[in-house]
């Protein structure tokens, strides 16, 4: 019988047990106010200066073969891109010219209506440093950080539309959480129609999906969702994604819609940081709690 | 028979904290390399296969204390929640700080069903805490845990060679 347990010579600390029991309580403790009350994100911080040498030197690999690659990038591929490069920036340049004539108007316009004007967005570029290693999430970490003045809740597209949203600011990092990720929603808008609704993410596939839309709705395969600026986050009018797949299905009460992301979610590694949003006018003061009440009880 | 003379001599090989510490660090290194769709599938858990070596062979070295900090450290690196990792460790470390007198009698054929068995447990874990917070779960993740079962043999005879060069350099 195994004896060695009970009978020590030698003082060794706590036995394997209690040890066990302590980890596990703090573990407990550490997952419990992380995920309720987020207190660790300075320690997590700290903590990273530890861990991003490590991180960085394991893109290296990544990298080096990037370079090799493009080092070797034959002079017929470089002169074929060249060629397209040049006729897309020519229609870009004749679409561009086109779209100053309209701003100008739209600018008049609104002055004549009184309405606010929409700001110009701030810009920053930034590179992906890599993708999340962890299969539960989709999330990308890019080489802007606090010190580039990236904050939570900025917007990231790449040339084609919405790519994401900041979650995480490290010192020299910062995470992207992709729309692609599970449960995350950008309000969003028929470009077609004006019909506003909301986009979620599937989480594991590059799927995304329109939910509570009524069996009825007017909506088509094709149709190019934009955001629709609502919520203050998103600034109003980048393309998000198209309808792929409309199942109307009269045993339930919504239809479902499948979209796939205009942009290259899970493609490009050059992505835009959208700084600088135009501020919303504040909410208006809180009405009676009784008034409240009853409208509350109104919308169940 | 009240006590036997371990089937396995490497066991008792002495080891450098120098080995130790490059081996979780390059552990760290190879979770963290960019991998991505089928691979970040398939990609096993070294830090979880290399605390179980350090565990199980040296248990007086590496324990549970520091497979928690190891698992700390993971969760930064995957900005995953503060202690999903170091929970998983901890059990890890656990089980093979338990099995490691089992361990010596087997040969590496025997210790792979076992260490098996932990590295499961280890993967619920950290699957039932994601779980429980995020509402949903991914079941290709546990492949990993298949792939870091077949990684254990060539580890193990990896760690081995490893210490053997060292221990007839310093002789």
């Amino acid at each position: 019988m195994d004896n060695t347990q009970s009978f020590q010579f030698f003082n060794r600390g706590p036995s394997p047990a209690v040890r066990l029991v302590f980890f596990v309580v703090l573990s407990l403790l550490l997952l419990f106010i992380d995920a309720r009350y987020r207190y660790l994100e300075s320690t997590r911080s700290a903590l990273s200066v530890l861990v991003s040498p490590l991180q960085r030197l394991a893109t290296m690999p990544g990298v080096l073969w990037q370079q090799a690659g493009d080092f070797f990038t034959t002079q017929r591929s470089l002169v074929e891109d060249n060629k397209s490069l040049h006729q897309q920036h020519e229609r870009d340049a004749a679409q561009l010219s086109q779209l100053q004539a309209l701003q100008q108007e739209n600018q008049q316009l609104r002055n004549l209506l009184a309405l606010p004007q929409r700001g110009e967005l701030a810009m920053q570029a930034a590179e992906i440093m890599y993708a999340e290693r962890d299969i539960f999430k989709r999330k990308v970490l890019i080489d802007k950080g606090a010190d580039a003045n990236v904050q939570i809740g900025q917007v990231v597209m790449d040339d084609a539309g919405i790519v994401g949203q900041i979650t995480r600011v490290y010192p020299r990092l910062a995470e992207v959480t992709l729309i692609t990720e599970k449960d995350h929603a950008v309000p969003v808008q028929v470009l077609r129609n004006g019909l506003r609704t909301i986009l979620f993410g599937a989480g594991d596939t590059s799927q995304l999906s329109l939910r509570y839309m009524p069996v009825s709705s007017d909506i088509q395969n094709g149709d190019l969702l934009v955001t629709s600026g609502i919520d203050g986050i998103y600034p109003p009018g980048i393309p998000v994604a198209k309808v792929v797949k409309i199942e109307r299905d009269a045993a339930y009460p919504f239809a479902r819609v499948t979209c796939l992301p205009v942009a290259g979610v899970d493609k490009h590694r050059h992505l835009l940081i959208l700084s600088g949003l135009p501020r919303l006018p504040e909410r208006p003061a809180e009405e009676p709690a009784a008034a409240q009440n009853s409208k509350t009880k109104q919308k169940k | 028979m009240p006590y036997s003379v371990p089937a396995n001599p490497e066991i008792q090989r002495p080891v450098s904290n120098t080995l130790i510490v490059f081996s979780v660090l390059l552990a760290l290194f190879l979770n963290g390399l960019p991998w991505e769709g089928v691979w970040l599938m398939l990609r096993p858990d070294f830090v979880a296969l290399v605390l179980l070596y350090w565990c199980t062979h040296k248990p007086l070295r590496v324990g549970i204390g520091l497979s928690w900090a190891v698992g700390i450290l993971a969760d930064v690196a995957d900005a995953s929640l503060f202690g999903q990792h170091a929970l998983a460790y901890t059990l890890l470390a656990f089980g093979g700080v338990m099995l490691h007198h089992r361990l010596k009698m087997f040969d590496l054929r025997q210790q792979t069903t076992q260490v098996f068995g932990i590295l499961a447990l280890t993967y619920m874990v950290y699957a039932l805490v994601h779980w429980q917070v995020n509402g949903y779960m991914v079941w290709p993740y546990f492949l990993g845990c298949l792939t870091s079962t077949l990684l254990w043999v060539p580890l193990s005879i990896m760690f081995q060679a490893a210490r053997q060069m060292r221990v007839s350099r310093d002789h």
